[in-house]
């Protein structure tokens, strides 16, 4: 709690504009890393990869550190429906963190469907246990805590998991799926799994209140886009398998607004979803979250 | 030694039934639920013909063994009769008591003839199954529930994550009142008389009693070793053993075996009646000579007329006035079940016995008040107030033991529409506050809710009731209180669901990043 309490406020002094804010000094040479966009391999194999382009994963998580991993487990599917993030990259995700001595890792998502099942199908709970992660709950509104938002434009405070608030890092892990209400769920509309009450953003104003989420005093250390299956159609929880696309790419970076436009460029190949659709992207830059030119970022792409 | 292993049958039996209806986290194995399936009152009403031929013939070779071993609610009685004799200084002494005939009878006519004029609630109400299961769900469900809570605080706080918080449910005042009325009812006269509710109530005991008068094995009294102690009456817990007399009334023997391990001069034994002395038997069955009542038609014209008096359902609100600017529409017709089928078949097989609701994982099952008519009271049907019927579940369809909802598989799911969407654009949140939501879309399985463009980049619902399965998905999250933009209608008689069609789609291929 303590440990919390000193990040929060570390955190909380100012919005990362850049990069520059969460790169330690040494790093700030001009070849600086500030996404690494992968395409063509296993989703394990690419995050391997992109996390060596960054220069480890000691880059992000230090030894003894206790880390909390979010992926999207919203909707009772199996992985090849694409409806939650893929149990291989988080089971990698999970490895590298004890790799490079983290104390405790933790999984969870407060899910849309039954959360047993869930967790269950979507293969998350066992991959994540087998790498050796505690996977919990998120069914109970007691597990939630209440954490003012003072930089949200309507959204003003919201309850978050302990598990967000009580780890040292958090790393954020979403699939790029289509979203009948907000155009894209990626990195930013992710955060919604880490709230107890999601009906209040429907109620005020869904893509502004998802930006206002992302102002919480305690960003992820990594966003990790998963784009291995894709879900074109029909999203967040799509309804066959004819809506599942094998694009096989992974978007990794510590800026989240980057990340997620360039997860939407990359889903506009595909069908089109101009920025403006997915609206909350736009809000985030107008709070200062980051930005959505990525001609401003040093951005590795590696195809394998 | 029969005895022993009497007891040793209805702990197991009764452990694991109960187990299975508070079981919410599937700890149990699937087979188990066959331990529900094998209650007579559900095997008959799904016609279970092998259950039946088995229940038939297990009485009329051991007797009454059915309520020693295999109902619930007899068990229960039981393990209530033994813990009164541990509060007691000195051992409850059982005496003689005259059959109640008339009374037993009645009860059962009541019961078939009000089921067969179509009001099924006396069943449900005394099928001793159906009794239990609802002691199960209302009363020692909550208690397992704050169990667990309290030992998931205890383990969270030492970091182990074994066991989750769950909700501790309440389903209404009907429910958790008649749970607890019947409760009281039973325990007490078990408390005091043993099995009495079983041998003047209970429709189930009367019918397996009059079985059991012919049955092959039953206990008899050697006349001969008998020194009239009344040892094995004191210890009749169906009051059924006159040892003045010396005989046993065969409809009320339960086959508990009490008599026997209690009787000191091995008078009591448990015997084909061939090797019975022929007095005994003789003056048994003559005893337990069936006396047809005429006062149970007066009970009966009672019951039916309050019946039809009480309200067929409940009076829909289509108010069409706004409040607080929301149209307040609600659903008129109840939603049934998945597997319910029909209606009048599901209201006519469903004993209310609550293993549904207590499995099902959405608590979307919940027992109905009027909303069926009378005789659906506490039945169970689809609300969305505190979640929605999962697309893949078939859980319901699977354990219920009555047939009154039919197991479906996914794929019958899936096709099968329990109720209907309804959007209500007034109440809908793009339509009065021009923001995005969404959120009944993104939790329709089959796009029966589809988000079209609307103005500039908004997009609104657009229903598809032919799709629509009528899960509750978007009931359940549409944020607009109290009077959601969305409901789904129910059905007299579900209907098919027609499939959704997949999109043509052109063959993406990806080489590039596309930023």
């Amino acid at each position: 709690m303590k440990t919390f309490a000193l990040a929060g406020i570390g955190l909380a002094v100012k919005p990362a504009k850049s990069l520059a804010a969460l790169v330690p000094e040494e790093k700030k040479a001009e070849q600086a890393v500030d996404m690494v966009a992968v395409m063509g391999g296993e989703p394990d194999q690419m995050f391997k990869r992109a996390i060596a382009e960054f220069g480890g994963m000691n880059r992000f998580v230090k030894s003894g550190q206790k880390v909390c991993i979010k992926p999207n487990i919203g909707w009772d599917r199996v992985p090849e429906r694409a409806g939650n993030t893929n149990p291989l990259l988080i089971a990698e995700i999970i490895r590298q963190c004890f790799a490079v001595g983290a104390s405790e890792v933790t999984v969870f998502d407060h899910t849309c469907d039954d959360w047993v099942k869930c967790y269950q199908n979507s293969g998350i709970e066992a991959a994540a246990k087998a790498a050796g992660a505690k996977v919990l709950p998120a069914n109970q509104e007691s597990y939630y805590r209440q954490v003012e938002l003072p930089q949200g434009k309507i959204l003003k405070d919201a309850k978050i998991h302990q598990a967000i608030l009580d780890s040292e890092v958090w790393i954020n892990v979403p699939i790029l799926k289509n979203h009948g209400g907000s155009g894209l769920t990626i990195s930013m509309k992710n955060y919604m799994g880490i709230v107890w009450d999601r009906r209040t953003f429907h109620m005020k104003g869904l893509q502004q209140c998802i930006a206002d989420i992302c102002t919480l005093n305690k960003k992820p250390v990594l966003n990790v886009v998963d784009a291995y299956r894709v879900l074109q159609t029909n999203g967040p929880q799509g309804r066959s398998e004819s809506d599942v696309v094998l694009s096989k790419a992974l978007f990794v970076s510590p800026e989240i607004v980057a990340v997620d436009t360039a997860a939407t460029s990359f889903f506009n190949q595909i069908r089109s979803m101009p920025m403006d659709v997915v609206k909350h992207l736009g809000f985030g830059e107008e709070l200062g979250l980051g930005t959505t030119d990525l001609n401003k970022l040093n951005i590795k792409r590696i195809k394998l | 030694m029969l005895r022993k292993l009497r007891i040793g049958l209805a702990i197991v039996a009764i452990i694991v039934l109960t187990f299975f209806f508070l079981d919410f986290s599937n700890l149990l194995p699937e087979s188990v639920q066959s331990i529900t399936k094998i209650q007579l009152v559900p095997a008959l009403l799904s016609l279970s013909l092998g259950i039946l031929l088995l229940l038939l013939l297990l009485t009329l070779v051991f007797g009454r063994v059915y309520c020693s071993i295999i109902c619930p609610l007899g068990i229960y009685q039981d393990v209530v009769a033994r813990l009164a004799n541990l509060f007691r200084k000195k051992k409850l002494r059982h005496k003689f008591r005259k059959a109640k005939t008339i009374l037993r009878w009645s009860v059962l006519s009541l019961v078939i003839i009000t089921y067969i004029s179509g009001l099924g609630l006396v069943l449900d109400l005394l099928d001793p199954y159906s009794m239990y299961g609802r002691l199960a769900v209302h009363l020692f469900k909550p208690v397992y529930m704050a169990a667990n809570n309290g030992l998931e605080h205890l383990f969270t706080a030492f970091n182990n994550y074994t066991f989750y918080k769950v909700d501790i449910h309440f389903w209404g005042w009907v429910s958790f009142g008649l749970a607890f009325a019947s409760l009281l009812v039973v325990s007490v006269l078990a408390w005091r008389y043993g099995r009495s509710w079983c041998n003047t109530i209970c429709p189930v005991g009367t019918v397996l009693g009059f079985l059991s008068k012919y049955s092959i094995f039953r206990l008899s009294i050697d006349h001969e070793r008998c020194n009239q102690c009344g040892l094995c009456s004191f210890n009749c817990k169906a009051s059924c053993i006159d040892n003045k007399s010396e005989s046993i009334d065969y409809s009320r023997c339960v086959s508990c075996f009490n008599c026997m391990e209690s009787c000191n001069k091995k008078a009591v034994q448990y015997l084909p009646f061939w090797k019975i002395k022929k007095t005994d038997t003789a003056k048994a069955i003559s005893k337990a000579t069936i006396k047809t009542d005429t006062s149970k038609r007066q009970f009966l014209s009672v019951l039916m007329l309050s019946g039809f008096l009480l309200p067929k359902a409940v009076a829909a609100n289509f108010n069409q006035e706004l409040v607080n600017g929301l149209r307040p529409l609600k659903r008129t017709i109840p939603l049934m079940p998945p597997g319910a089928g029909d209606r009048k078949r599901f209201n006519s097989l469903c004993t209310s016995c609550h293993l549904c609701v207590s499995k099902c994982p959405g608590n979307v099952l919940q027992p109905s008040l009027l909303e069926y008519g009378t005789e659906g009271l506490m039945q169970p049907q689809m609300l969305f107030d505190k979640g929605f019927c999962n697309y893949d579940c078939t859980l319901c369809t699977e354990v219920c033991p009555s047939g009154a909802l039919q197991t479906l598989t996914k794929k019958e799911k899936h096709h099968t529409q329990m109720g209907r969407v309804v959007f209500v654009l007034e109440n809908c949140i793009v339509y009065r506050n021009e923001t995005h939501c969404g959120a009944c879309s993104e939790h329709c399985p089959t796009q029966a809710l589809r988000m079209v463009p609307y103005k500039g980049n908004l997009t609104i619902p657009e229903p598809h009731p032919d799709i629509c399965i009528g899960c509750g998905g978007c009931e359940f999250i549409c944020p607009v209180v109290p009077y959601k933009a969305v409901y789904v209608e129910g059905h007299e008689i579900q209907q098919p669901a027609k499939a959704f069609e997949d999109e043509e789609r052109e063959e993406v291929v990806l080489d590039d990043f596309g930023f």
